[in-house]
Order: structure tokens, then C-alpha cells, then sequence
């Protein structure tokens, strides 16, 4: 049970900031995911607060207390790492109980703490075996028992699914969930792959080139990206973007084509728009020419440029369309609440 | 043996580059029971000479089938010898090759993780200053090496015979690479679960040595057991005699014979202790240099 605090927390190699400056307060029992692109620093950030990277600036507190200088078995953290990090020497049984075994916890109680993890984590029958005879979805298991006999005060993933199949991602995905929300330990998760970061977090903290981009929920994150990177990057497909002029609640588009918007804002933006707030619409202001299109079965993905522009767009659409050969095109609207503003040169959000 | 044949069955004939059927298979059986009976030769005849008389090996020809002379020849060695009874000469060269090989692994073993594993100011250096001694085998550094082991009394004595030979650069390197391959997650993980330095070097980094350190005592003690400069410069005693330069120290000055039965059941029993680790750890020997158990 623990808060953790970063305040102007920063990462320097040499003379290369890789991390800005972040600031975060993380409730007791919260579910951060960190998320963003490769080497956008989000992995740097946890090995900071893990104590496996040093901390340039700034500060990192548990539960109220400076822990910079603190050494990672000092933190009381428990780290789940990509590849797992199993002792490939040591069985399931002892991998699992050898924090506690340096800790000099009393023989009877280790066992104990392994049988209710084992249990917990339906690796009982596994328990004598080494880790090369698991499979991966079982060496995961296994990582995140050794994290949770020691019951520790802040949980940190670093991309633990990214070594598993599709399928077992899902099924991973909400058993790390269930454990975290049933154990209620704080914890940080590291990914790339945006839906877990939306299935999984309570708030998420989205990274690029070492900068929180945006600090929310998942849907506030979704609904109201503070910047086009957050827009972009949360959602599947991702965001379109058009460069257009607004001015009057109104923004027109490089076609000519208008489309009303909420904000005040006058002057040239970028204006965001999500595939799926897409309504075909005969009368709709936006005409989309598809080149190619993508049923997936419950949506249908069309990629193609818009009427009198060069921008690609995408679109998707609930449902099976069946596709036409060669290009035709779709009339389209999009309601007012669902148009993003940008501003062209900060690429902050416009209200 | 069925198994290459089985492969290669139904198989067109023109596909004989590694087919090894009829004549093929007994040439190079042929072959292969020839260089063996050449590289045996040797031993043989020694083994020979150690089982009769010193007048039947000196009048020609030479008998080629062991004698009846077998227990009294090898007790008389063991026992007797020439200057000195070959028991003891086993024990010290016994003493040498395990000190040195066990000294080698320690030593080697605590500087390639010194190296790996810590970063502290001219670690590159100490490296590479390891690895370029690598460059100069004893023979160089002999009479430097003599005066300094003189200088600290440690002629005739164990700790002469081992220190001087004790530290390698070999080992330390290949230990080195080993230690590397080693995931930096492991090393990360250990530290999170509370591990100090020394501790991950007990309880992970060894016991996922095990296999390279048979494999290296294999070589070392073999290395230490056939030293023979090193030893006969430093011992002049004969009760402190390796065996393996104590067999040319048996030969006689001057026009005495040769107790040519002693001599070669000597050289027999000097075979017998590599023998017995290569074969006993000849499986651990063979993983630790094929597979690196990941």
C-alpha cells in the first residue's frame, strides 16, 4: 500500500536529456500504464523509480519518503521485466522464493507465501520445475510470483506481455488486472501497445521523446487528447489529421469542404478527426475517394484521400461493407463534438 | 549406426557426399582403427616394458606381449623408485595440478565478474593488461619469475610450485565471454530481490558457471599435471619432485643403466590421473564446451 510522487523527475545520459521533467501524483492502489513509442523513455522512467537507473534531477518519493539514493531491494518494489528474468538454475519453487530467502524470512513462512502465490497464480503443479520447461505464458506466471510474495509497497511492469502470442496477451492482460485490483497494490506498467494501456489503466501517462505528453483516464486521454501526439497515438486506427482554418465555430477545410466545431478558436489548425466518429452521410460535407478497403468483420476499415485534398483518410464503419473493385467514393459527416483542434505550431489542443 | 543408414535410404545414389555405406563405412573404420593403433603404439610398448625384466628389454628384439613382472615392477616403483618412491611424486604432482587448476578457476572466475559486472576507473585497462599477458607463456618469464619465488623462499615447496602458474589470463577471458551472455535482467532482478554482489555471484552467476568450469578443470588440471619447466627448476629436492619431470630425472648420469621397467611403469601411473578426470568428467567437459545451458 503505497503513494508514489515524481515531481520534475529527469534523465540524463552524458549530455542527452532523455527524460524532461515529470510530474506525477500515483494514489494508493492506483494502476498507472506508461505508455508511447520506442525510446520515447517510458522503460528509463520505471528503472528510475525501480532504483536501476540513477535519477539526474528531480525527485522520486514512496509513500511520502525520498527514495534517489535508496537501493532497489530498499524501495520496496517488486519489478516483473520484459524477458522475465527467471533463474534459469533454480526452480519454479525457488525462483520464487529467493527475495525471501536473502530477506532471512523464516523457513515455514516462505512456504507458505510460495504456496498462496502458487495458488493465486495456478502454477501449484509447476512448482519443482526449472523455467526452460514452462511455457511463456507460465514463465510469466512466474515473474509476477516472485513480484507478489514479497508484497511489496509498488508494483512495476515493464512490458511483460510484449514476449506473448496474441491470445495469451488478452488473457494475461486481464489476469494481471484482477490480481492488481484484488492485491491493491500500486503499480507502474510500461507498454507500447496502446490497448493495454487502455484496458488496464486507471490513469495513463503518455511519453514522447521524453516528455508526458498527456497525464488522464484512458477516455479522457481518448475524448480529449491534450496534445495531437496523445490523440494520435491512443486509438486504432489512428487519428486523421487535415490542416484546415478555423474561424466562428466553423472549419473549413482545403476542398472548401465545412465542418462545425466546438471550439472559438479562429485562425489555421490541424483538425483531428477519429475513423470511427465517421457518419456516412449522403448529404454529408466530406467526400472520402477509397482506394482500399479492410473488412475486419464487426467494423470496416476504408483507407482512401479526401475529395479535393491529398490527405489519406481513414474511415471506419460498423459492420461488413462489401467492397467495390476499384475506387469509389463515400459522402461522409462528422458531428461537431467530435472534431479536434490543434494548434499547427505547439500541436496543443484548441477549445 | 542404423540411423545414417535409414537416412539415406531411397535417396538418390548421386547424393553420396556423406553417405558412408559398404566399402565406404569399412574405410574409414579401416582408417580410424589405424591412426588409433599408430597413436597407441607408443603406450603400448611401455606398458610392455613395465611388465618384464631389465635384461629382456635390453637384448633384442624387443617383446612386444606383457611379461609376468607386472605387480613386482609397479610396487617397486611406487614404492622405491629411482630417487625417490613414485607414490610421493604422484601426491605432489597431485597437489600441483589441483592447486593450480582450482586456483586458476577462483582466481578467473572473481576477476572476469570483477570485469563484467562493475564499472570502476581503468577497467578497460586491467583488461586488457590481463589479456596481453596471454602473449607471454611462462618460458618467457622464467628467470624473473625464479628470482622472485627465490627471493621468497618458496623453492621446494607447494605453494612455489603453484602460485607463479596460478593466475590466467585464458580463463579469466573466456570466463569473461561466458559472463556476458548472461541477460543484464538477471543481474537487474537479483538486485530488486535484495541480492548484494557477492550474492549474485554465489547463488547465480556459479551455479550457471557449472558447466565451463568442469570443462575448464578438465583443461587445467591436465595443464598443471604436465608442467615440467616450471617444476624442475624449482624443486631440486627429489621429495618434492613432480612426477612428470621426475621421470627425467630417473634416467641415470654417467654410464649406469637404466631401470628401464621402473621408468615405464612410472610413465604409466603418470597417465593414469588425467585419464581419470577426462573420463569422469568427460560429460560435463563435452556441455560445457558445446552448450551454454540457457
Amino acid at each position: 500500500m503505497a503513494t508514489v510522487a515524481l515531481k520534475g523527475v529527469k534523465k540524463r545520459f552524458g549530455t542527452v536529456d532523455v527524460i524532461h521533467g515529470i510530474d506525477m501524483e500515483i494514489a494508493d492502489g492506483e494502476f498507472i500504464v506508461i505508455v508511447g513509442p520506442s525510446g520515447c523513455g517510458k522503460s528509463t522512467l520505471l528503472r528510475m523509480v525501480a532504483g536501476l537507473e540513477t535519477i539526474s534531477e528531480g525527485e522520486i518519493q514512496i509513500n511520502g519518503l525520498r527514495v534517489n539514493e535508496k537501493e532497489p531491494m530498499d524501495r520496496d518494489i517488486a519489478m516483473v521485466f520484459q524477458n522475465y528474468a527467471l533463474y534459469p538454475h533454480m526452480s519454479v519453487r525457488q525462483n520464487m522464493a529467493y527475495g525471501l530467502k536473502i530477506a532471512r524470512i523464516p523457513k515455514p513462512e516462505i512456504e507458505r507465501k510460495v504456496a498462496e502465490a502458487a495458488k493465486l497464480l495456478q502454477l501449484e503443479p509447476y512448482l519443482d520445475r526449472k523455467p526452460r520447461e514452462l511455457s511463456g505464458g507460465q514463465r510469466q506466471r512466474v515473474a509476477m510470483g516472485r513480484a507478489i510474495v514479497r508484497q511489496p509497497a509498488v508494483f512495476l511492469f515493464d512490458e511483460p506481455l510484449s514476449n506473448l502470442d496474441a491470445k495469451l496477451r488478452v488473457q494475461m492482460r486481464l489476469e494481471i488486472r484482477e490480481l492488481q485490483s484484488k492485491l491493491g497494490i500500486t503499480s507502474l506498467y510500461v507498454t507500447h501497445d496502446q490497448v493495454e494501456a487502455m484496458t488496464m489503466a486507471n490513469r495513463m501517462i503518455v511519453m514522447n521523446g521524453g516528455v508526458a505528453e498527456q497525464i488522464g483516464t484512458p477516455l479522457e486521454v481518448y475524448e480529449r487528447p491534450r496534445t495531437l501526439f496523445a490523440a494520435q497515438f491512443i486509438g486504432s486506427p489512428s487519428m486523421n489529421t487535415v490542416q484546415g482554418t478555423a474561424a466562428d465555430g466553423m472549419v473549413t477545410l482545403p476542398g472548401g469542404a465545412v465542418l462545425p466545431c466546438r471550439s472559438r478558436h479562429s485562425g489555421p489548425v490541424t483538425v483531428g478527426i477519429r475513423p470511427e466518429h465517421v457518419h456516412v452521410d449522403p448529404n454529408g460535407p466530406l467526400a472520402l475517394d477509397v482506394t482500399l478497403t479492410e473488412p475486419l468483420g464487426a467494423t470496416t476499415l476504408l483507407h482512401g484521400k479526401l475529395k479535393n485534398g491529398a490527405e489519406l483518410f481513414t474511415a471506419s464503419l460498423q459492420g461488413v461493407h462489401t467492397t467495390e473493385q476499384g475506387t469509389h467514393s463515400v459522402q461522409f459527416s462528422v458531428p461537431a463534438e467530435d472534431i479536434h483542434l490543434f494548434d499547427p505550431a505547439t500541436t496543443l489542443r484548441l477549445d | 549406426m542404423a540411423a545414417p543408414e535409414r537416412k539415406t535410404q531411397g535417396k538418390l545414389p548421386a547424393a553420396g557426399m556423406v553417405e558412408k555405406r559398404g566399402s565406404a563405412l569399412w574405410m574409414t573404420h579401416a582408417l580410424m582403427i589405424l591412426g588409433v593403433l599408430v597413436v597407441f603404439f607408443p603406450i603400448w610398448l611401455a606398458f610392455v616394458a613395465s611388465t618384464v625384466t631389465q635384461p629382456e628389454i635390453v637384448s633384442p628384439p624387443m617383446p612386444l606381449l606383457p611379461g609376468g613382472h607386472f605387480v613386482e615392477n609397479y610396487t617397486r616403483a611406487l614404492f622405491a623408485g629411482v630417487n625417490i618412491p613414485v607414490a610421493t611424486m604422484l601426491l605432489n604432482s597431485l597437489v600441483m595440478a589441483l592447486g593450480i587448476a582450482l586456483g586458476k578457476i577462483a582466481i578467473s572466475l572473481l576477476s572476469a565478474f570483477a570485469i563484467v559486472y562493475f564499472r570502476f576507473p581503468g577497467r578497460t585497462t586491467f583488461f586488457w593488461m590481463i589479456f596481453i599477458t596471454l602473449m607471454l607463456p611462462v618460458e618467457v618469464r622464467i628467470v624473473p619469475t625464479y628470482e622472485v619465488v627465490a627471493g621468497f623462499g618458496l623453492l621446494n615447496s607447494y605453494a612455489g610450485l603453484i602460485f607463479p602458474l596460478i593466475a590466467s589470463a585464458t580463463a579469466t577471458f573466456l570466463f569473461r565471454q561466458f559472463f556476458l551472455t548472461i541477460p543484464d535482467e538477471l543481474a537487474e532482478a537479483a538486485r530488486v530481490d535484495g541480492a548484494r554482489p557477492m550474492r549474485f555471484f554465489v547463488d547465480i552467476v556459479l551455479p550457471m558457471s557449472r558447466t565451463n568450469i568442469a570443462a575448464l578443470f578438465v583443461i587445467l588440471f591436465i595443464y598443471g599435471w604436465n608442467q615440467y619447466l616450471w617444476p624442475l627448476l624449482i624443486t631440486t629436492e627429489p621429495e618434492m619432485n613432480t612426477i612428470v619431470m621426475g621421470i627425467k630425472q630417473m634416467f641415470p648420469s654417467g654410464d649406469d643403466t637404466a631401470d628401464w621397467p621402473v621408468i615405464m611403469a612410472t610413465s604409466i601411473l603418470a597417465m593414469i590421473p588425467p585419464v581419470i578426470v577426462v573420463v569422469s568428467m568427460q560429460k560435463l567437459f563435452i556441455r560445457g564446451l558445446v552448450d551454454s545451458e540457457k
